[in-house]
């Protein structure tokens, strides 16, 4: 089993192997299961996020009305203009909004690696496969691939909000999908770990200070932000730009800022933009009272 | 960076599929309330759920109350049904109740569940550690030091001469491999746990032929 990103890279180039077939052989392994079993699951799991997005981009609003119909705005926008910071770009944000304002809604979505981080690896699959128009079998290996650099992360870091902030969500996502866009752009193992390791060094330090708790605001643009830097990040690593900090060492700096971050920015609603005073507008008027601690 | 391998399966990252907004407050939850259920093996009257830390602070936002009760209805992290799960038990009956408690935990989203009916009580601890994995840390008093990296079964029995041996002959018989094994037990003659991680996963119909074993009172199957 690998334990880190030098090993998973180092498996897949000694045996020339992509990352997501290092990925499907160990599950294989460690579940009992046959390549069918292994590849049928992943591919449900692509059929739930296909459908998430389709269900986004008709409109969808949440329970609070906090969220939802922007994912259409950005659509209706790329149809009347060029987006200044291009179609791939933009669509990929969209779809990735789409994703979690359908989450934010209580409707059925895939975790990657979380919930509330569910955009960033569909967005830019479904974005990305316009342009290099992969057949279905790359789309469900882009999500080993994903699988692969996340688990490694969990592992060694964490992908929970509660206990490492957004950076272990948004940034884990983010970085996960910038590897498997490498991966889907014809680039290296190790450009995909490049691209995981230049995407999370920019999310270092983000907080998880949702208003009034809920998985709505920021967490449905921290996603399309996530969902850009992947873009990028993945384009600057096939460009052959490389992270000076090792990824294995990017994740666990974000471990160790994770552990040193208060419990106020951490899942709670007690602090960063849920404490400003339109956050407790917002967080009154959803509940009716407040949850700030007395 | 050498620590114990918590996730075990691609799926855990890439997955689940679930009713939204939060993994580890909606999704995670609801496999805490189902391993209770699982646990209790019905579904109970009375449900008292305390929250700690994260859980605490924003339940309502994120329906983790109404995703750990969904799990106590043993509904799974899709179900739809999860949205409805507060009317649903209390129609069925069930009553429920929330406490928002400010002790801090070593975990930011722990709840402990105290769920029953005249026959019996059950009182659970789990934690949601992330991406909609769940872990069980107590179980009626007794502490669980589960690694979380292999299959667990959990077994409630009587503190009697040969429980331990039937329950691990059937374990042979099927050539599973107990990878490690830990008995507790408050009390002599009392009730006591066996906690046994397996090598390989492990069917229904064992965890069946373990519940007619002797001196077994409840069997349950943790993490995949």
């Amino acid at each position: 089993m690998f334990r880190n990103i030098a090993e998973l890279v180092e498996l897949a180039e000694s045996e020339n192997i992509q990352i997501s077939e290092v990925m499907i052989r160990q599950e294989m392994e460690v579940k009992e299961l046959t390549r069918d079993q292994v590849y049928e699951h992943m591919e449900k799991n692509l059929e739930v996020m296909e459908k998430a997005i389709e269900d986004g981009l008709k409109g969808v609003k949440s329970h609070s009305g906090l969220t939802g119909g922007d994912a259409v705005l950005i659509q209706n926008y790329m149809k009347n203009h060029t987006p200044l910071s291009g179609n791939l770009l933009m669509d990929a944000v969209s779809k990735a909004v789409a994703t979690n304002e359908v989450n934010a809604a209580m409707g059925t979505i895939c975790a990657t690696p979380t919930a509330g981080s569910a955009g960033c690896v569909p967005g830019t699959l479904f974005a990305v496969k316009n342009q290099l128009n992969p057949s279905r079998d790359q789309m469900v290996r882009y999500l080993f691939t994903s699988g692969a650099f996340g688990f490694v992360v969990a592992n060694n870091a964490s992908i929970s909000g509660a206990a490492g902030g957004c950076q272990a969500e948004v940034g884990s996502a983010a970085g996960m999908a910038a590897a498997a866009i490498v991966e889907m752009a014809g680039g290296t193992p190790s450009q995909s770990a490049e691209a995981m390791a230049i995407t999370l060094k920019n999310m270092l330090g983000l907080i998880c200070d949702p208003v009034a708790g809920l998985v709505e605001v920021p967490c449905v643009k921290r996603n399309a932000m996530g969902a850009s830097n992947a873009v990028v990040a993945a384009d600057m690593a096939l460009a052959g730009v490389t992270s000076r900090i090792p990824c294995d060492e990017v994740i666990d700096a974000m471990y160790k800022v994770g552990q040193r971050m208060p419990s106020a920015f951490r899942e709670t609603a007690q602090g960063g933009l849920a404490a400003t005073p339109t956050g407790r507008e917002l967080e009154a008027k959803v509940y009716g009272i407040s949850l700030k601690k007395e | 960076m050498v620590k114990e391998m918590k996730y075990r399966s691609v799926f855990d990252i890439i997955g689940p599929v679930m009713i939204g907004p939060s993994s580890s407050h909606t999704a995670g939850a609801a496999r805490i309330g189902r391993a209770a259920r699982h646990l209790f093996g019905r579904e109970p009257k009375y449900a008292n759920v305390h929250l700690y830390g994260s859980f605490a602070k924003t339940y309502k936002g994120h329906g983790t109350d109404v995703a750990i009760i969904g799990g106590l209805l043993d509904y799974d992290t899709y179900d739809e049904r999860i949205r409805d799960a507060l009317k649903t038990a209390r129609k069925n009956g069930m009553k429920v109740r929330f406490y928002e408690e400010e002790a801090h935990t070593d975990h930011p989203n722990t709840a402990r569940l105290k769920i029953g009916d005249d026959d019996g009580e059950l009182e659970l601890v789990g934690i949601s550690i992330g991406g909609g994995k769940a872990e069980i840390t107590e179980l009626n008093g007794f502490e669980l030091r589960l690694s979380g990296s292999h299959p667990a079964i959990l077994l409630i029995h009587n503190d009697r001469y040969g429980a331990i041996a039937s329950s691990t002959t059937i374990l042979a018989k099927h050539e599973i491999n107990i990878g490690r094994m830990e008995v507790s037990r408050k009390a002599q003659g009392e009730q006591a746990l066996m906690v046994i991680e397996v090598d390989q996963n492990i069917d229904d119909s064992v965890l069946s032929e373990l519940e007619r074993a002797d001196h077994i009172i409840q069997v349950a199957k943790i993490s995949d």
